[in-house]
Parts: structure tokens; C-alpha cells; sequence
């Protein structure tokens, strides 16, 4: 079973690799998508079947759909070479290598610092999850519903278009973001 | 009527404060109003007080206010001393300074800084009351800086012309030079007799002081500097013909009529110091010559009519310096009176001149106007026939011919101060009837805009009369001598010690100088008469041009004194300290500028900063 | 299944660093706000390591709530991100930089 996690882990990352060095939006977000149900797959590993399958339902189902739709909606694809000029030169991509190289190197130190403990990973089920979520948590949930609810309305004000009839002398009074 | 001689002094300062204090929010008229009233009510009060002063014979008048200063023995008051040459000066400051304050009103009237105008005038006439009025030479020196002060201000008054700017600084720095040396001089006087307090100085020094001591000799030197400075005589002559960019009715009260009189006033006051040292008065005497040989010269040549009336100023000055130093103390203080009677009238006219013709200072530009001015035009003839010394109409006559017949009959006279008068006389007579004849005939050049009006033309009736009638309280031998003038001076003043050469030499004198003055008049019609000049700057030979730029002494100061003084402050502008300081401002600059450019706008920059700071805050949990 | 903890959160650590690569290096502003979902993924994955390590669920119920801030956030920054576009005419983050008005 451990080796399965190597190789999960290994996916994932070599496929965020090639999400961030990609040119073009549509296959950078196959490759999130694929790096998302790698994650899944730890999740599974891990004994956390409820979050492994929320992960791929919401985030890979619902939230990449959405970007498909913008990337969908603002053509964007088309534009490669522009993309492809500003990421080749080196002095673009050297400076915030190093600094999160350092980071990262700042965390594995933290992380190797500590004793190394051999923990037995638990399988927690779902029925848990949702009695801790209810009992102990029951005010966060209150509160990521809101949250929820503001994005909603907050979206639909966003993504309205401007479509009163005004003067085109008045046009830049009635921009509002 | 005498205990009011304070209220003279104050109210002028008064109407000063309150016109700076409120004259932006008050309306013109009640500016011209305090300004004009309050001197005018000193004019008033201070005929009141001489009557009064007449009336009781003469005898000098003290009155203390409070006490000024009083540390190691230094303890002057603000005082003041009433005798009958203070009284002279303040019947001047203060008449004819009322007047041509009326003359200002409308002169200034539509100028932007017309408050202003008056506070500094009104500033002006306080500091110059306090000058004349004081009875310890310290409340003198303040009085003396004050003025000084206000020269200043009203030169640069119109401010948004750096030129303005420019001859305001040097007739400052110029008159400072004098006033050094005044101040050591007072430091001398204070450490021989322990008191400023003029009057026991002049009782005192002849018993402290041998005639002709070296310490005598050094004050004498050091009071004359300052002498010089403020009154414009060799070689501190130079910021006069610049002052004249002053308006011309601050030409007209403070360098014609009153400030550059303060040193012929303080060599009168101390004048027992100056017996004492006999050198230093025959360096006055010739100072005195030269200085009106050379003024006269330069007027010659100008063309800018208030540059002609400087150096004219210049001139007249110097006779009156020639006069205090052969000894003949009341002809200078009649020669004060009378010249600022014509010389304010002549400033006033020209200022009208100018006025109506819109900024107009260029003589060979003007023409034909005793037709279209001629209110401006008789005034202004009477004016410069007074100057000029015209014989027996004009007070000009009786006071120069007074100061030239002295110069050779007082003991300390000779013959070569003489010819130096009559020779200054001519030359006078010569630039001032070109000057009228350039101005006001020939053919018109310029057309008068505006007629002034009767603000303007009283004052110049009633100095044109006092210029023609006020000589005549002082007539020599050879009228039947009326000594009234000399009288009254005499008071206060010694009399002149004359040899007695008898009627016929006196006689025999002004003759020569009355026929040297219708000569030199006659010279100038034939030159100057209904010809026709090009309108511009007139062509000059070398000599004509050395005259014209006032013998080279701007040229020689510039390049002894103020080139090297330049060039070692720009040196000292960049010695270490200066760097240390500069390099401070431009650390901040230059940190200013790193810093503002972290504010960009940019997102994925404040994106990097944030995780800079992340790794920051990280590693100093982690260093240790 | 006995995994160390340590190397659970040290994939999430090198995860998070990618993201946060992506986020500094990329212009295009779609690409930047994947990069921060790859962030915030990491994040909830150290929480379930976490969870998982102690045997409670607390880690899955935290790795629930950073899910729903997540889709919350996204729908709001795409809908602003439409918004930029038709403003700008461009998805250029650069172009966002002018700090007048």
C-alpha cells in the first residue's frame, strides 16, 4: 500500500509541474484536473474516503467546470504565443523559483528537524465526519453557508452587464465595478 | 503744547501697525486715509510744537518716555531732545513728507500693494522722527536702522522684478558698510565717556580729548563711514542711482528729502567731536568737493530722468557736506531745508511725468509737454531754477551762494573748495536746464494718457512756492543781512567763524557765481532748445560714457569686492559640512524613491513580497 | 497503511511551493488563479494528513469548510475576472497596475 502513495504523490506533483509550465489554458487544466484526482487517490490512501470523494465531485467536477466555462467564454486559448515569449525568457521564471525554492527549503528543514514517529494512518469513515461536523462544528457550518450564500449573490451583481441605456457622453459615469 | 513732541513719533507708527494689521480688509480710501492723516496730523502738531518752541526763546526741550536698556552701565532711554536743529529736521520730515504722502495716494492708487505702500512710508516717517528726535546716539542708531530698513523695503517694493530685488539688497549692503562703522564708533564713544547721551558727550569731550588726538581722530573717522553710507557721498555713493527703482514718491521723500540728509544730520549733532579732530573735517571738505564734481558730471550724461535727479541728490549733498566741513553749520542746515524742498518737488514732478506717461523714464522719449502738462511744467521749472540757483528769484540762490562764500571765507576755507562750488555750480545749472529742456520741449515724442490731478498737483504747488519764497528768511551781507535761519541754528549750533573780508569781496563773489549760473543756463538752451534728439539712448564718447556709468565705481566694487566674495562663498558651499548635510537630503531621496517604487500596483509583485516576508518571519523563528 | 506524517506534509509543502510558483511566475490571470487552487489544495491535503495522523475527523471536517471558501472564492473571482476582461480587453494582470482613481 505504501508504494501506491509514491506513486500517487509523484503524479501529482509532476502534474502540477506541467500545469504551471503550460502554455495553453485548456491543457494546463487537464493537467489540475489530473493532479486533483491524484490528490483523491492519497486521499483514499490516507483513510479519508468522504473527503476523496468530495474532492473529485466539487473540485474537479464543479469548480474546473467553471473555469472551463470563463476559458470557454473569453477565448483565451488562442493566445500562445504571447504567453510563450514572457515565460521562455529566463529572468521570468529565475527570481520566484529561488524564493520558493528557499520556502520550501525552509519547511523541509522544519519538517526534518522533528522526530520522525511511524504513525498508523486510521480509516475514518463518513458517518464521524458528519457527527463531528453537526455537533462540534455546527458554527462553522452556519457560517461557510453564508459565506456561500454572499458568493452567490456576489457573482450574480459581478457578472452583470452593463446593459442600461445611457447617453455615450454619460458612459463613464454609469461604469460602477 | 512741547509734552506732545511723543505723540509726533508715535503716530505715525501707529497708523503703520494698524494698516498692516488690518489694511488688506479695510477699503483704499480709508488706507490712504490713516496713512496720509497720521503724518499729516505730525505735520500739524509738529508747527504747533515749533511755535511753542519759538515762543519760549529757543531752549532745547527733553522728554523721556522710559527707560530702554540698562546693563553694565549702558543705560539709555527713549528719549527725546527738542532743540532747533531737531526741530528743523522734523518741520521737513514731516511737511514735506505729509505732502508727498497726499501725492502717493494717488500716484499708488491703482497698485496692488497700496496698503503695503503706506505701511512702509508711515514706518519710514517714525524711524526717521526717532532719528532726528533722539537724545542718546543709540535710540539714534535705532532710528538710523530703522530707516535703513525701510529704504529697503520700499526700493524692492514692487518685488516681482528681481532687478527691484536686486537694488534693494545693494543699497542695503552699501549703507551697511557705513553703518559698521558707525557702531565701532559708538563702542569707542560709550568706552571714553560711559553714556551715549549726546549731550553729555559734547560737554565732556573737549575735556577728555585733546584737539587732534589720535582716539578723536579714529571716532571722527568712524561717525563719518557711517555719514557716508547713509548720505550717499564718496565712496559709498554707488546704491543711489539704483534706489531709483523705488517708486518715485519714495525717491522723493527718502532719497532726496530725508534719509540721505540723516548724515549730514549726524555729523551736525556731534559736531564737537568733529572740532576736536580738524583732519577729519577738511577729509569732509573734500570729500564734500569731489563728491559734487563727480555727482555733477554723471547727471550730465544720463537719460533717464530720475537718474539725473540721483545723482543730482548726490551732488547737492556734497555741498552740504563741504559745508560742514569748512564749519559752516547752519548754511548746511539751511541748504537741507531748501534742497528738500526743490528736490521732493522735482522728484514729484518727474514721478508725474513718468505716471502720465505710462512708465516712461527715457528724457530723449519725452517732448513738448510744457503745453500738454502745464501745471507739471511750471512747477517743475520752478523747481529746477531753485536747483539750479537761479539768482535772486530762487531759495536755491541764497542757500548755495551761502555755502560757496563760505568755503573760501571761513578760516577753514580755501580757495580750491571755492572753485569746486562754483565750478559744481555751473555744471548743476547745466544738466538741470538740460534736463527741462529735453523733457519738456521740442518736439512731442510721447502722449500724455493721463493729467494728474489735484491730489497730485497740490503738493507740487506748495513746494514749488516754498522753493522760490523759502530762502528768502536768509539773505547775506550784501542784501542787508537777515540772519533769521542762522539765529535760530546758531541756538544750538557755533557760529560760523569767518574771516572779515569786507563787503565788496562778497560782493564781488556772488557775482561770479550768478553770472557762472545765467551762463551755464544760457549753454544748455543753446545745446538743448527745440532741437530735435532720436528718440533713444543718446550716443556717448568714452569720457561721456565713463561719466555716464559713474566713474567706473560699480565696476571696480564689482571686481575688488563682490567677485571675490562670490566666488569664495560658492567655494564654501561645498566645503564638508555643506556635503554632510546635502548628502543627508539626498539619503532620503534616494530611500524615498526605493521605496516608492515597492507601490506598483502590480499583484504578483505584493504576491513576492508577501512571501518574502513569509521566509523573513520563518528564519528568524528558525535561526537559532 | 502506516505512512509517516512527516512525508505527508512534506507533499503537501512541495505542492504548495509549486502553486505558489505558479502564482509568482505567471501573467495570465486564469493561470494565477489555478495556481492558487494547486495552494489551496495542498492546504487541505496537510489538513487530512493531519486528521488521519490523530484518528479524528476533524481534518476532514476543516478540509469540507476550505472546499466550500473555495468554490465561493472562485465563482467570485471568475465573475471578476469577466469583468477585467471587458474592461481591459486583455486577461494581463500587468495591465490592472494603474493605482489612479
Amino acid at each position: 500500500m505504501n508504494i501506491l502513495f509514491y506513486i500517487a504523490s509523484f503524479l501529482a506533483i509532476w502534474a502540477t509541474l506541467m500545469m504551471i509550465i503550460n502554455k495553453n489554458a485548456v491543457h494546463a487544466l487537464l493537467y489540475l484536473i489530473a493532479s486533483l484526482l491524484a490528490v483523491s487517490v492519497i486521499f483514499f490512501i490516507l483513510g479519508a474516503p468522504f473527503a476523496a470523494a468530495l474532492e473529485v465531485i466539487i473540485y474537479a467536477g464543479a469548480i474546473m467546470v467553471l473555469f472551463v466555462f470563463v476559458i470557454m467564454m473569453l477565448n483565451v486559448s488562442g493566445a500562445e504565443q504571447k504567453m510563450e515569449r514572457e515565460l521562455l525568457k529566463p529572468k521570468a521564471w529565475i527570481g520566484p523559483s529561488v524564493i520558493s525554492a528557499i520556502l520550501l527549503g525552509e519547511l523541509v528543514y522544519m519538517l526534518a528537524s522533528q522526530s520522525v514517529h511511524p504513525t498508523v494512518m486510521q480509516e475514518v469513515p463518513p458517518a464521524a465526519v458528519g457527527k463531528l461536523m453537526f455537533s462540534k462544528y455546527i458554527l462553522v457550518v452556519d457560517l461557510a453557508a453564508f459565506l456561500l450564500m454572499a458568493g452567490i449573490i456576489g457573482a450574480y451583481h459581478l457578472g452583470q452587464k452593463e446593459k442600461r441605456n445611457h447617453h455615450r457622453y454619460l458612459k463613464n459615469e454609469n461604469q460602477n465595478l | 503744547m512741547k509734552e506732545y513732541l511723543w505723540l509726533i513719533v508715535a503716530l505715525p507708527f501707529v497708523g503703520s501697525l494698524v494698516l498692516a494689521v488690518a489694511g488688506g480688509k479695510i477699503s483704499r480710501l480709508a488706507c490712504a486715509m490713516i496713512g496720509v492723516g497720521t503724518v499729516t496730523l505730525s505735520a500739524v502738531l509738529s508747527i504747533l510744537i515749533g511755535l511753542d518752541f519759538l515762543n519760549t526763546n529757543g531752549t532745547p526741550f527733553d522728554q523721556t518716555l522710559w527707560q530702554w536698556i540698562d546693563v553694565a552701565g549702558l543705560s539709555p532711554n527713549m528719549a527725546f531732545h527738542l532743540d532747533s536743529v531737531s526741530l528743523t529736521f522734523v518741520f521737513v520730515i514731516t511737511f514735506v513728507g505729509a505732502l508727498i504722502h497726499l501725492y502717493s495716494a494717488a500716484f499708488m492708487w491703482r497698485d496692488e500693494g497700496f496698503a503695503r505702500f503706506f505701511v512702509f512710508m508711515n514706518l519710514f516717517i517714525g524711524f526717521m522722527l526717532i532719528l532726528v528726535l533722539a537724545d542718546n546716539l543709540l535710540f539714534l542708531y535705532l532710528g538710523w536702522e530703522g530707516v535703513g530698513l525701510c529704504s529697503f523695503l520700499l526700493i524692492g517694493f514692487w518685488y516681482k522684478d528681481p532687478a527691484n530685488g536686486h537694488a534693494a539688497r545693494k543699497a542695503f549692503i552699501v549703507t551697511r558698510v557705513g553703518d559698521t562703522a558707525m557702531a565701532i564708533g559708538l563702542f569707542i564713544l560709550f568706552m571714553s565717556f560711559d553714556t551715549l547721551n549726546i549731550q553729555d558727550i559734547l560737554k565732556s569731550a573737549p575735556s577728555t580729548w585733546a584737539v587732534g588726538s589720535g582716539i578723536a581722530m579714529t571716532t571722527a573717522f568712524l561717525l563719518l563711514g557711517g555719514a557716508l553710507g547713509k548720505s550717499a557721498q564718496l565712496p559709498l555713493q554707488t546704491w543711489l542711482p539704483d534706489a531709483m527703482a523705488a517708486p518715485s514718491p519714495v525717491s522723493a521723500l527718502i532719497h532726496a528729502a530725508t534719509m540721505v540728509t540723516a548724515g549730514v544730520y549726524l555729523i551736525a549733532r556731534t559736531h564737537v567731536l568733529f572740532d576736536l579732530a580738524p583732519i577729519v573735517q577738511t577729509v569732509i571738505a573734500v570729500i564734500g568737493a569731489v563728491t559734487l564734481l563727480i555727482a555733477g558730471l554723471s547727471a550730465l550724461n544720463q537719460h533717464d530722468i530720475k537718474k539725473v535727479l540721483a545723482y543730482s541728490t548726490i551732488s547737492q549733498i556734497g555741498y552740504m557736506f563741504l559745508a560742514l566741513g569748512v564749519g559752516a553749520w547752519s548754511a548746511s542746515i539751511f541748504h537741507f531745508m531748501i534742497h528738500a524742498f526743490f528736490k521732493a518737488l522735482l522728484f514729484l514732478g518727474a514721478g508725474a511725468v513718468i505716471w502720465a506717461l505710462r512708465d516712461e523714464h527715457n528724457m530723449f522719449k519725452m517732448g513738448g509737454l510744457w503745453k500738454k502738462m502745464p501745471l507739471v511744467f511750471w512747477t517743475f521749472l520752478m523747481g529746477a531754477s531753485s536747483l539750479a540757483a537761479l539768482p535772486l528769484i530762487t531759495a536755491g540762490f541764497y542757500s548755495k551762494d551761502k555755502i560757496i562764500w563760505l568755503a573760501y571765507a571761513s578760516d577753514q576755507g580755501s580757495g580750491w573748495l571755492w572753485l569746486a562750488g562754483v565750478v559744481g555750480a555751473f555744471i548743476t545749472a547745466l544738466y538741470t536746464f538740460r534736463m527741462v529742456f529735453v523733457s519738456f520741449f521740442g518736439k512731442p515724442k510721447a502722449e500724455p494718457t493721463k493729467i494728474p490731478g489735484m491730489m497730485m498737483t497740490i503738493p507740487l504747488i506748495v513746494l514749488a512756492v516754498l522753493s522760490l519764497v523759502g530762502g528768502f528768511i536768509e539773505l547775506p551781507d550784501t542784501m542787508g543781512p537777515l540772519t533769521l535761519f542762522s539765529d535760530f541754528i546758531e541756538k544750538t549750533l557755533p557760529v560760523t567763524a569767518i574771516a572779515d573780508l569786507g563787503g565788496t569781496t562778497e560782493f564781488i563773489f556772488q557775482l561770479i557765481t550768478a553770472v557762472v549760473v545765467i551762463g551755464s543756463v544760457f549753454l544748455a538752451y543753446k545745446l538743448y532748445f527745440n532741437k530735435t534728439f532720436p528718440a533713444t539712448v543718446p550716443q556717448r564718447n568714452p569720457l561721456q560714457q565713463f561719466f555716464f556709468e559713474g566713474w567706473g565705481f560699480d565696476r571696480m566694487y564689482n571686481a575688488l569686492i563682490v567677485t571675490p566674495l562670490v566666488f569664495l562663498s560658492t567655494i564654501d558651499k561645498k566645503d564638508f559640512i555643506d556635503q554632510f548635510y546635502k548628502g543627508l537630503a539626498s539619503l532620503a531621496k534616494g530611500l524615498n524613491s526605493i521605496l516608492s517604487s515597492t507601490q506598483n500596483g502590480k499583484v504578483r509583485w505584493y504576491a513576492m513580497i508577501l512571501v518574502l516576508g513569509a521566509i523573513i518571519t520563518l528564519t528568524i523563528i528558525l535561526y537559532p | 497503511m502506516n505512512i509517516p506524517m512527516e512525508q505527508g506534509i512534506l507533499l503537501a509543502a512541495i505542492l504548495f511551493c509549486l502553486g505558489l510558483t505558479g502564482l509568482l511566475v505567471r501573467r495570465n490571470v486564469i493561470f494565477m488563479l489555478m495556481s492558487v487552487e494547486v495552494m489551496l489544495n495542498a492546504a487541505g491535503l496537510a489538513f487530512i494528513v493531519g486528521g488521519a495522523a490523530q484518528g479524528n475527523a476533524d481534518g476532514q471536517v476543516m478540509f469540507i469548510f476550505i472546499l466550500a471558501m473555495t468554490a465561493a472564492e472562485v465563482s467570485v473571482a471568475l465573475a471578476l475576472i469577466i469583468r477585467m476582461f471587458n474592461e481591459f480587453k486583455s486577461l494581463d494582470i500587468d495591465k490592472a497596475s494603474t493605482m489612479k482613481g
